[in-house]
């Protein structure tokens, strides 16, 4: 019978199958652990009627210019702003170059179907340092430097396009999805 | 049941001595709390382990009843602890005691800290045992915010919105992340389901930590306010009935003021606002912590940018787990330390500082006062106790415990 040193290495330290066999196993162990890891993160992840819930209809008609409403969506606010020609103009002539986080207004105004509606501004109503959600959709709200928003927890400001000019949140206001399916029915999500 | 100093325990009663050949557990509380040779000149620090120890029971007694009758639905939430509180007999006792068992479960652990950090329990042979308190810390803070979120309050819902947001910062995967602790696209039902599962969890996993932490600690014994080892029996006392009755005061004292606030004051320590049930749609005019977390709160904004501030509040208590290693003087007690002593004090001043700029909105003075506590913060441990340790020249040790103990009854 062989002694144990020559099974455990070749005669000249080389691998021998032992040692294929060990890591072979140890590899398919990993490869399993993992495997059977993963269904339990992923039983975390957001469900299927969570997930259904992630689309909403509003009807826009009653918003009159220079208004702005808050809906529910996805469990967050989503503003939806009709803005007037002096917040949309206000909003287009900002250089980018000002912007901490670059964006054209044209961009933030385009719905799914590539069609812009600049008097028409939807963005989620989450700031985007940690999530309070900002003041200036109701009328006497304070809406900061830029006449968007102000978040009342930190102090970013966002402009009428909902980006970010001052204060500690990295990026815009989020842009939804959202659908015009006539001129006054929209469906984010 | 007889027994003396050493000697295997000898129990007299039969159905005793017949488990404990089988299954020890007799000889093993005999031997760990009972002839367990301890320094005899422990002062009133020594009391907070075990004051802990019967807080994290409390929290779990408690807490279980508060869970037969509380519900971890977004709906009901808020309207099922109105219920404990109003319809549930004896259920606002069970609250308040939860709610102010709380701030008093972290008031005891802050004090049994500070021991640590001004006699030098965390030197060697003890790191590890310094280090399984540090995780049973950070276990603490992760159940009290999960515990605070579930009476669906304002606040629950606004704190466990921006805690949660923190992890948004972690580059690329951040959102994902995010996504996946609220198993949703806001905090909201399954959130609360979740959060529900683990602060049922967690506590229980303290007692695990806690369990080793008292084995680490059995092994070299409880450091002392001088931080030199016994040399001998001549300076140890049992730990029964002399540390028993020590800790049974200390005990009693801190739950006479801890009743004093449940009774009379259960609110004091709270936010007002978590009495208004939590509304996705608007935020209230500031979120604040509770109390215990203020400190790290303000580490956090401290700092302008996202993602370094909250590695600042993550540091600021990971930095714990390598202080052993920070340290490098080899005087453990600050009694014998004349440089350091003052400048952990100076620490906990700064602590409180840094507290009570948590609490305050983060504008004008509080941003700058915040900004210099964290640095000194900081300073603290990565600066000064590495150099001090080498420059600080100690007072001489005295040759033991014993020796100390007379000496100064003589004076
Ligand atoms: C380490 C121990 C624990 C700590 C630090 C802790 C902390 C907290 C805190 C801060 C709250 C919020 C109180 C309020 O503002 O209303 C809370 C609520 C709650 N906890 Fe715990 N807890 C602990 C253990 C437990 C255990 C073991 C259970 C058992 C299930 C439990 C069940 C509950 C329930 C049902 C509530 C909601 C009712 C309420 O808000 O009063 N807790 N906890
Ligand atoms: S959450 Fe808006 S500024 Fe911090």
């Amino acid at each position: 019978m062989a002694s144990s040193g020559s099974i455990s290495a070749g005669a000249h330290g080389d691998p021998t199958r032992r040692d294929f066999l060990f890591v072979a196993s140890g590899a398919m162990a990993a490869v399993g652990a993992i495997a059977t890891a993963w269904p339990f993160i992923n039983n975390l992840n957001p469900a299927a009627d969570t997930l259904a819930l992630s689309s909403v209809e509003v009807n826009v008609k009653p918003i009159a210019v220079g208004q702005a409403i808050t809906v529910k969506w996805r469990g967050k606010p989503v503003f939806i702003r009709h803005r007037t020609p002096e917040e949309i103009k206000e909003a287009e002539d900002v250089k980018l170059s000002e912007l901490p986080d670059p964006e054209t207004d044209n961009a933030r105004v385009t719905d799914t179907a590539k069609k812009v509606r600049p008097e028409w501004l939807i963005v989620v109503g989450v700031c985007t340092h940690l999530g309070c959600v900002p003041l200036g959709t109701k009328p006497g709200d304070p809406r900061g430097e830029y006449g968007g928003w102000f978040c009342p927890c930190h102090g970013s400001q966002y402009d009428t396009s909902g980006r970010i000019r001052k204060g500690p949140a990295p990026k815009n206001l989020a842009v939804p999805d959202y659908l015009f399916s006539s001129d006054s029915l929209v469906k984010i999500g | 049941m007889a027994s003396q100093h050493g000697a295997p325990p000898v129990f007299n009663n039969r159905v005793v001595a017949w488990i404990d050949h089988r299954l020890p557990i007799f000889s093993y509380i005999e031997k760990e709390y009972h002839t367990f040779p301890t320094p005899k000149n422990f002062n009133y620090f020594w009391n907070f382990g075990a004051i802990a120890t019967v807080m994290l029971v409390l929290m779990i007694v408690t807490g279980i009843v508060l869970a037969m009758n509380y519900q971890p639905n977004s709906e009901l939430a808020f309207a099922s602890v109105e219920r404990i509180m109003r319809d549930v007999p004896s259920g606002w006792l069970m609250r308040y005691m939860h709610m102010t068992g709380a701030s008093f479960f972290f008031a005891a652990v802050y004090i049994h800290i500070f021991r640590g950090l001004y006699y030098g329990s965390y030197k060697a042979p003890r790191e590890l045992l310094w280090i399984l308190g540090v995780v049973i810390l950070l276990l603490m803070m992760a159940t009290a915010f999960l515990g605070y979120v579930l009476p669906w309050g304002q606040m629950s819902f606004w704190g466990a919105t921006v805690i949660t947001n923190l992890f948004s910062a972690i580059p690329v995967v951040g959102d994902s992340v995010v996504t996946w602790l609220w198993g949703g696209f806001a905090v909201d039902n399954p959130t609360l389901n979740r959060f529900f599962a683990l602060h049922y969890l967690l506590p229980f996993i303290i007692v695990a930590v806690v369990a080793l932490h008292v084995v680490a600690l059995h092994v070299h014994g409880s450091n002392n306010p001088l931080g030199i080892d016994p040399k001998g029996p001549q300076d140890t006392v049992p730990f029964h009935p002399y540390y028993t009755m020590k800790d049974g005061f200390g005990l009693t004292i801190f739950l006479i003021i801890y009743a004093g606030f449940v009774f009379f004051a259960p609110n004091w320590l709270g936010e007002p606002v978590n009495y208004v049930q939590a509304n996705p749609l608007v935020t209230p005019n500031e979120i604040v912590p509770e109390w215990y977390l203020l400190p790290f709160y303000a580490i956090l904004r401290s700092i302008p940018d996202k993602l370094g501030g909250v590695i600042a509040m993550f540091g600021s208590i990971a930095i714990l787990f390598v202080l052993p290693w920070l340290d490098t003087s080899r005087v453990r007690s600050c009694t014998f330390r004349p440089i350091y002593k003052w400048f952990v004090f100076v620490l906990v001043i700064d602590v409180l500082v840094l507290g009570y700029c948590g609490a305050h909105p983060p504008e004008g003075g509080f941003v700058i006062a915040s900004r210099l506590a964290t640095i000194y913060y900081f300073f603290h441990f990565l600066v000064l106790l590495p150099i001090l340790g080498k420059i600080e020249r100690p007072l001489p040790l005295p040759p033991s415990i014993a020796d100390a103990v007379l000496k100064k009854k003589a004076v």
